[in-house]
């Protein structure tokens, strides 16, 4: 009998002990999560509520100072995708990020691959440099280059003339759309190389040296050791490299906005200043939100892969 | 032999060439804030300020709102750093060390919320702000700032954190450490380049960021350097030495806070700590 009752509470307790670690086990996380959640929550995922919903009224001054919208229904929508200048702008929106993106993608890795081949003190240079670069704040930059290519003294018009490539004196790079894009591309993609470079060259630093050497030993082709062998292995870090990039660079807003001294011509128009104009310039939030709903899909299904890939690493572990 | 070594000198000088091709921006903003305004405007471009001048740097920290700038930048920046520390690292232990309900989702959402444009989400968010009554105040902006420096940095201090090997903390428990003692003694410096990047990289958001800033600081002496800068040129868009000095300025702290950190960044990022 005591033997039964002895078996009896012993594992009873054991359970008890048991099931409230669990609990403990149990809250913990939601516990630790609830500060960083409540933040995002207020942040980011009410105004992202609030912004769909304003896509589907009609959002004015007098609806802002009410603090009420009418329901429209999809007329926003209607009314935009009927706009050929909305077209014209997305289509715009897309070039200029694919080509900042390549070019950002090509370059970095082309100066990553480079740091491996140079002297000691040449690498240490230039990675300072790359991280001087990387420091210069995006107004900052904006203030440099626009001082650069200025129309009269800019150094950017005395250095191409002199190297005979044209007659650039007084040359007002913004004057025409293709150079103002051109002048946005290349100082988009000079930020960004620094960030790319020293990232691929951290993960061609934990290739290992024997891969390498087999391969060159086998009579691989330095181009085809970097396809077969390096590029696999850091597939990884390009896929979320280039949906970083992409993420950046399609909703550039303030390198034109500031260089152009917040009055961009309709030439420059980017959808995210498409949507800032609509909404706080002539104060139609309602469509100034269909538009950033466009946006953000856009860049969602340009970003899956990133999501994707960022899972798959994150379920490897 | 010699074949070897003259494909590294070329090498070399291509490094050299994309060195002075990278750096030469920010050389010409610093060479252009100390010369004097003639030497600024001329059709020949000075390559290098013979005679260096301060007046600029002067004329720049003369100008209006400058020192309120300072001041409301350095707030608000701390404040982020540190905040957004605490938050993602509770974050981070949760989704590293616990296997709950609701996990994946939540890592999707702190993915997600990067994708969303913050352009796009700034009319929303201003309503939002508008009714809470943080408009114009510097508390909003923090909690703004701090809401996109987060995504990064859990998901940064998450993957420090799985990197850090179970059998490595428990050993130290084994060992008699405490579930403390093991946290202080091996976690923490394993975390430490996460950290860093951590905070370098709220640090870098909350000083650089202009469009929040922009759009709901609307008092002068409430803006930030970045406001400031950016309204600068709009007042004098041509007075290139004196704008060229303030860029400096506001430049300068973030490059020696990189270049500080620079062995961090450059080799510990994603330095394998926990290989050996």
């Amino acid at each position: 009998m005591a033997s039964v009752a002895e078996s009896g509470y012993i594992p009873a307790s054991r359970r008890r002990r048991f099931s409230r670690r669990r609990v403990g086990q149990a809250t913990a996380p939601y516990v630790l999560l609830l500060p960083a959640a409540a933040v995002i929550g207020l942040v980011l995922a009410y105004p992202l509520y609030l912004l769909v919903r304003m896509s589907f009224e009609k959002y004015g001054l007098f609806e802002l100072i009410r603090h009420k919208g009418v329901w429209v229904g999809t007329a926003n929508y209607a009314s935009i995708f009927h706009d050929s200048e909305f077209w014209h702008v997305v289509l715009r929106t897309v070039a200029f990020t694919a080509a900042c993106v390549s070019l950002t993608m090509i370059l970095g890795t082309a100066i990553a691959l480079l740091l491996l081949q140079v002297s000691r003190w040449v690498r240490i240079a230039l990675t300072t440099g790359l991280v001087l670069v990387w420091s210069v704040p995006v107004i900052v930059a904006v203030n440099i280059w626009r001082w650069m290519v200025d129309y009269q003294f800019g150094v950017a018009n005395w250095t191409l003339t002199k190297l005979h490539l044209g007659n650039f004196q007084h040359h007002d790079w913004f004057a025409n759309p293709w150079t103002g894009f051109g002048v946005f591309t290349a100082l988009i993609v000079w930020g960004a190389i620094p960030f790319v470079t020293i990232t691929v060259y951290a993960g061609l630093a934990q290739v290992p040296n024997e891969l390498l050497e087999a391969a060159a030993i086998d009579g691989a082709k330095p181009w085809s050791i970097f396809r077969e062998v390096t590029f696999p292995l850091l597939k990884p870090i390009f896929v979320i490299l280039t949906s970083l990039s992409i993420i950046w660079d399609f909703q550039v807003f303030q390198q034109i906005w500031v260089m152009l001294d917040s009055r961009p011509s309709s030439d420059y128009y980017t959808m995210a200043i498409y949507a800032f104009h609509q909404s706080f310039q002539i104060s139609e939030y309602g469509l100034g939100a269909a538009i950033a709903v466009v946006m953000v899909f856009f860049m969602f299904v340009a970003t899956l892969f990133y999501l994707r890939q960022m899972l798959r690493t994150g379920e490897v572990y | 032999m010699s074949r070897k070594r003259l494909r590294r000198v070329g090498w070399d000088a291509v490094g050299i060439l994309v060195l002075v091709v990278m750096v030469f921006p920010v050389y010409w903003m610093i060479s252009t804030a100390f010369k004097p305004g003639q030497k600024i405007l001329s059709y020949t471009p000075q390559w290098f300020p013979t005679h260096p001048v301060l007046s600029n740097f002067r004329d720049a920290m003369h100008q209006q709102f400058f020192w309120d700038a300072v001041k409301n930048t350095l707030i608000v920046t701390s404040a982020v750093v540190v905040l957004s520390l605490v938050l993602a690292f509770l974050a981070a232990l949760a989704l590293s060390k616990f296997r709950f309900y609701g996990r994946k989702p939540f890592i999707v959402v702190i993915l997600g919320v990067q994708m969303v444009p913050l352009a796009a989400l700034i009319i929303p968010l201003y309503i939002t702000m508008s009714r809470l009554g943080e408009v114009d105040k510097l508390s909003g902006v923090i909690v703004m700032y701090l809401t996109f420096a987060l995504p990064f940095a859990v998901w940064t201090l998450r993957g420090f954190l799985l990197g850090v090997p179970k059998e490595l903390e428990e050993s130290a428990m084994v060992d008699g450490a405490t579930r403390f003692g093991a946290f202080v003694r091996i976690l923490l410096p394993l975390l430490g380049p996460g950290l860093v990047a951590t905070s370098l990289f709220a640090f870098i958001l909350a000083w650089n960021e202009f469009i929040i800033a922009y759009v709901f600081l609307h008092t002068p002496q409430r803006q930030t350097l970045m406001v400031w800068l950016a309204s600068f040129t709009t007042l004098r868009g041509t007075d290139w030495g004196p704008l060229m000095a303030g860029a400096t300025l506001c430049a300068l702290p973030v490059v020696i806070f990189f270049l500080l950190v620079q062995r961090r960044i450059a080799f510990g990022l994603t330095a394998g700590a926990v290989k050996g």
